[in-house]
Order: C-alpha cells, then structure tokens, then sequence
C-alpha cells in the first residue's frame, strides 16, 4: 500500500496559541481517515496546513509525495477540499458553481462536461442544476460542494465537518457516497463530532488540547490500555428514563463512570459488581423496565476515557 | 501566470448581472454630477445687499440703480440705521451695505467730493475681492464720466482677451475636474471590495486550494469593473456636454483612451486595498482615505501651483492629478497627445504599479 498523507511532527501557532503541537501519521491511500476532537482542539487548523492554506511553524508533511510547504501549487491539482463553512457562491446556481470550479481547474469543455455528469450523478444533484446555492437546503449545500471538490478527481479530499447540522438521512447519504469514492481508491481526510461515523472510519485519530492522543483503527482503540481499568467492565444499562437515572448511577460506590449513549447508559463498572447487581440497584432507584447487558467500549467511551486520563495527567504534574 | 483568468471573469459578470447594487452603478456618479455641478459654481453676481440711504435724491437713486447694473449686487432692502444695516450682514441676510450720506447729493451739486460707504462681509473673501473691486470701479467710471471723459478717450487702453473660457465660467473649470473625481471615488469603491466580499463570505478559502492563479484572480476580477468604469466615463462625459453645455475642444477619442489608461489605476488602488482590508468596514475607510487627498491635493479644488512645496510634491504621487490635467487639457484647451504623452505615461506607470503591488500583497494562503 502506499502513503497518501504524511505527517511529522507538525505544530502550528498562532502567536502565544499552540493550535496543532507535534501531530505525526501515516495514512494509506483509500483510507477514510476520521479525524477527531472537541470543538477548538486544532481540527481545522491541520487540515487547513495539510490543504497549504497554512503554514506550519515547524514539521513538515506530504501529500502523494509532495511537500505542503514547497510543493503547494502542485498539490492543489490532486486534492479537493470541502471546509467547514459552506463556501460557493451562492448567488451562483448550482451548475453555475460547477462550471465555474470546472474551468478553475483547467478541465476543458468536453472533460467538464463528462465530469459534471459523473460528480452530478454520484451526489444526486440533477433536478437541481438551476437552483440558485443560496437556496439549497444544508444536505444538498454539502452535496454541491462535494460535487465541485471531485470536479477534477482529485487522490485525496479533505473534508471538514462535511456532516454538521444537516439531517441523519442527508449523514447517511453523504457517508454511502464516501465509502464509494474511498472504494474507487480516494483517499479521505474527515473531521467529524458524530462518534457513528468515527466507527465507520478505517483509521481514527483523536486531537486534544492541540496534542494527538490516540490513532489508530477503531476496535485496536477499544482495547488500548487505560480505557477499561484493570477489574473493571463496560456495562449498557437501557431503562425508562436514563436521564433520571445517570446521576443515581454515578453515585453507585463501584459505578467509575457513565455516560449516555444514545438511549441507554454506558457505564464503567468495578467487579464483582455486574450488570444483575446494576438491575437491582436501578429498580431500588425507581426506574422501571431495567436491563443491562456487558459491552465492549464505543469510541465515544475511549475518547471520553483518553480525554478523562489527559486531563488528570496534566492535572498531576 | 493568469491560469483561471477566463473564469474568474465570467463569475464576476455573474455577479455584477445578479447583485441588486449593480442598478446603482451607473446611477451614483450620475447624480453626483448633478449635485455638484450645480453646487459648485464659484461666479459671483447678484450679492444680497442692504441700503441705507439718507439722502434720497435723484442722484443717489441713480447711483443705486448703477450698482444693480453690475449684476455684482441685488438691492435686498432698505434700512433706516446704521444698527439695522450692521445687523443684516451679521445675519447673513446681505453681504454688503451700502450708506449714502444726506449731503451726498449737494456735495456732488456743489463741486464736492460725494462719499459713499461700502461695508463688505469679508468672511468669503472670493465674493469681497470681487465686490469690492466692482464698488472701485463704478465710483472710478462715475468720477470720470462727470468730468466729461468717456473710457474711449483714455489715453491708455489695456484689452484683455480670455483664451478657452471666454465668458470666465467657474462651470467649464469645474466640471472637468468633477468628473475626474467621481471616476476615482466610484471606481474604487467598485474594486476595494472584490477580494474582501469573498473573504467575508468564506468563499476565498475555497478558491485558494485551487490551481487558480494570483495574476488570475486579480485581472479576472479587474476587467469587469473597467468595463464599468469606462461606461460611467461616457456617461458622465455626456451628462457634461449636453447637461452643462462644456464643449470638448479636443478629441473625444484621445479622451475616451486617456480615461481608459486612468480606470487602471484608479481601479488597481481598489484592489491594493482588498488585499490590505480584513473586511468590508475596513475596505470601506480606506477607500476614504485614499478619497481624500485625491479631492483635496489633485488641483480639483485647489490649484497645487499655489500648494507649500511638500504638499506640492505629494500632489505628484495622486494619480487623479495627472487625469485632471488630461482632462482640463482635452476639454478646455484643446490639447493632443503631444502635449499630454508624459501624463498618460505616468498614468500607465500608476496601473502597472498597483497591479504588482496587488499582486505581490495577496497570499494564496491564510493567516
């Protein structure tokens, strides 16, 4: 397999702020590389030095074999890059929009007009080609920009919170159309909140306080040390209300942690304490069709445990 | 080089065609013709005047009536004291008094001489000189014409002749100047916020991961506005000729190109200041500043043969300056090419400058 991004001890300031500090990694061609992290952790900025839209203060990284500071202009060829801001031009209409990009990339008439119709089919935007942008609901927005980033069939695309604040089945339709472009052989650089879609990802990374923490493939995350203490298990607890009952669970003497996850409980439980234990106490507590099952940890129960374990490290020192 | 040129321009047509201000472009520099050529005109006739008259004879009407033919004054009213005439050109009500004492008329009767006073508001002095030297001249012409000499017997006779202006109209003067100013205040409006808008709007970033080139961007985005700023141009040359009746004397082509050669700088100095602006705000105020010295320092309102030698020589670094001369030049005067190559070179000169400086300030990355 060849590398498709590589990244060595990049680190970027913004005067006294550190915004990305000493990130390296490797990811392969055709890979969803899922990119992680809480708001303002240094998410954008990478993929904005990896684009050569920033500088970085130190390291260096490569695209296909490329230099991001050197070989920028080379490398804007084989990339597309969908920020995180929806940013066409809106008083343009939606064919207008591709046309325009089309020609910035120096395709000409006749390869424009065959990749229009390849982007605007593989995203579903044919009804749509005289809409203005402007008009466009969040979903179809994301759409069209995604259409004009494939225009010129780029090895790699870099997509910035592609899914934010649009509807669960406009998500799922933007993740069938990545894992088809990842199966033709792009490779795909994606920061996401929705921890869904980190699980469908090849590779995962998860950015801190401007540090990575933790790469890797998402079930090697699960098992990495830490994220379930020794004598300790997972456990799901579903129940009529869990928003009741999380905090009477935190209180449980042998209850490490728990969150909500989705509709049920995520707890980190200390043995002997199992989940028939859990039922009882649930039921003492007055919450009704109890059940509780062991689990393996999701990622968002390894971020929370890797960002837990970050911040009392830090906090020791 | 220019690679995306092409497509750069035909979005900006697109929004040029779509953006509701575009109605306005052609509708702003027309009607600041208007206002201020009517506002600004500098010839003084018909000051309002105050009369306090104590005399009341044939002869001081008849001296009255005199100075209403100058067409310098306009007899506004009459007044019975001297507080009252004080007080009417403290007001504003007149610019000028004039007292005729009782014995005006048996001073002149008896071989006398008759004295008038003039009182003049000096505050404006453009009307005070030219009041005051039609006062002189009247009391001169009266003096001799008693004594039974009429100005064809003098034995010197000094005959003026006005070149280009013959009928000395502050409007032929004024509205070529005018025109060389709106250009450069709209035309820099127009462009100062080609590279900020996108900027705001998030839209930069994305055109800044493609292939599309610097020199691209920047004449892409340029050449629509030039269009504009050609059509303002006839318009407004139009308006100045068939509005206010200030002929062209020399050619109109030379003049239509000369302008071109202007739009570029004036254009490229709206670029230059995207590239500097953060947003639109900013954009803003700094076309005004650079409005400013244009209006004041270029000769439009004040002549720069008259500056202090510093501020003289700033008035070399505007290129409204040089547009100013091509324009008075052309229209008034009727001069050609020969006489006006250096400026259009400098112009040219202007324009190439401010198209490298664009393009060496703008940075196809962020932050």
């Amino acid at each position: 397999m060849t590398i498709a991004i590589k990244a060595e001890g990049i680190t970027r300031k913004f005067g006294a702020l550190t915004a990305v500090s000493d990130v390296s990694f490797a990811i392969e061609r055709g890979e969803i590389f899922g990119f992680l992290g809480p708001n303002g952790s240094g998410k954008s900025t990478m993929i904005r030095i990896l684009c050569g839209l920033l500088q970085p203060t130190s390291g260096r990284a490569e695209l296909d074999g490329l230099d991001v500071v050197n070989q920028t202009e080379e490398i804007k060829k084989r990339i597309g890059y969908m920020s995180q801001r929806f940013s066409l031009y809106e008083d343009l209409t939606v064919a207008e929009n591709i046309d325009f990009y089309g020609a910035i990339y120096g395709l000409s008439a006749t390869e424009l007009a065959v990749r229009r119709r390849a982007v605007v089919d593989l995203v579903g935007l044919d009804d749509r080609l005289e809409q203005m942008a402007a008009t466009l609901s969040g979903g179809y927005k994301q759409r069209l920009a995604l259409a004009c980033s494939l225009l010129h069939q780029p090895n790699i695309v870099f997509l910035d919170e592609p899914t934010a604040g649009i509807d669960p089945v406009a998500r799922r339709e933007i993740w069938d159309l990545l894992f088809r472009l990842a199966a033709e052989g792009t490779t795909l650089f994606v920061t996401t909140h929705y921890m869904d879609e980190a699980e469908r990802c090849s590779q995962v990374a998860y950015i801190y306080l401007a540090k990575l923490i933790a790469i890797g493939r998402p079930q090697d995350l699960k098992r990495l040390e830490g994220i379930t203490p020794e004598g300790c298990a997972w456990v799901e607890v579903t129940s009529d209300d869990s928003t009741r009952l999380l905090p009477l669970l935190r209180r449980h003497d042998d209850v490490v942690d728990a969150t909500i996850f989705g509709e049920a409980i995520h707890a980190l439980v200390r043995q002997p304490t199992g989940p028939a234990a859990l039922v009882d106490f649930a039921r003492q507590q007055g919450a009704l069709q109890v059940a509780c099952r062991a689990v393996p940890p999701s990622l968002e129960d390894v971020f929370v445990s890797l960002t837990r374990l970050r911040r009392s490290a830090t906090e020791g020192r | 080089m220019f690679h995306g040129l092409w497509a750069i321009l035909k979005k900006e047509i697109i929004h040029i065609k779509r953006d509701p201000a575009t109605r306005f472009v052609f509708a702003i520099p027309l009607f600041e013709l208007l206002l201020f050529g009517y506002a600004i005109d500098t010839d003084v006739k018909h000051v309002p005047t105050v009369v306090f008259d104590l005399d009341r004879s044939q002869e001081s009407r008849q001296l009255l009536y005199e100075f209403e033919n100058t067409r310098y004054f306009k007899l506004a009213k009459q007044v019975q004291s001297d507080q009252e005439l004080q007080a009417a050109i403290v007001s504003g009500e007149a610019k000028v008094g004039i007292k005729i004492p009782p014995d005006y008329s048996s001073n002149l009767v008896n071989g006398r001489q008759g004295q008038v006073q003039v009182i003049i508001d000096g505050s404006d002095s453009t009307i005070a000189t030219r009041v005051l030297n039609a006062s002189q001249q009247l009391g001169f012409i009266k003096s001799v014409e008693r004594d039974g000499l009429s100005p064809s017997q003098f034995s010197i006779d000094i005959r003026p002749r006005l070149l280009f202006n013959p009928n000395l109209l502050s409007v032929n003067f004024y509205v070529p100047g005018l025109i060389g100013i709106i250009l450069q205040l709209v035309t820099v409006f127009l462009t100062a916020f080609a590279i900020v808008r996108e900027r705001e709007r998030g839209t930069l970033e994305q055109l800044l991961v493609t292939p599309v080139s610097k020199g691209g961007l920047i004449v892409g985005k340029l050449l629509p506005y030039t269009a504009i700023g050609f059509g303002q141009t006839v318009l407004v040359l139009l308006l100045m000729v068939f509005l206010f009746g200030v002929p062209i004397h020399g050619s109109v082509g030379l003049l239509l190109f000369l302008s071109l050669v202007f739009l570029v700088p004036a254009l490229g100095m709206g670029i230059v200041i995207s590239t500097f602006a953060r947003n639109q705000s900013e954009a803003m105020q700094m076309s005004l500043m650079s409005l400013l010295p244009a209006f004041l320092l270029s000769g439009f309102v004040f002549p720069r043969e008259s500056m202090p030698f510093l501020i003289y020589l700033i008035s070399f670094l505007i290129p409204a300056t040089y547009y100013l001369e091509i324009l008075r030049g052309i229209i008034l005067r009727g001069a050609g090419i020969a006489a006006l190559w250096d400026e259009a070179l400098i112009l040219a000169a202007f324009g190439v400058f401010f198209m490298a400086l664009s393009v060496r300030r703008f940075k196809k990355h962020l932050g």
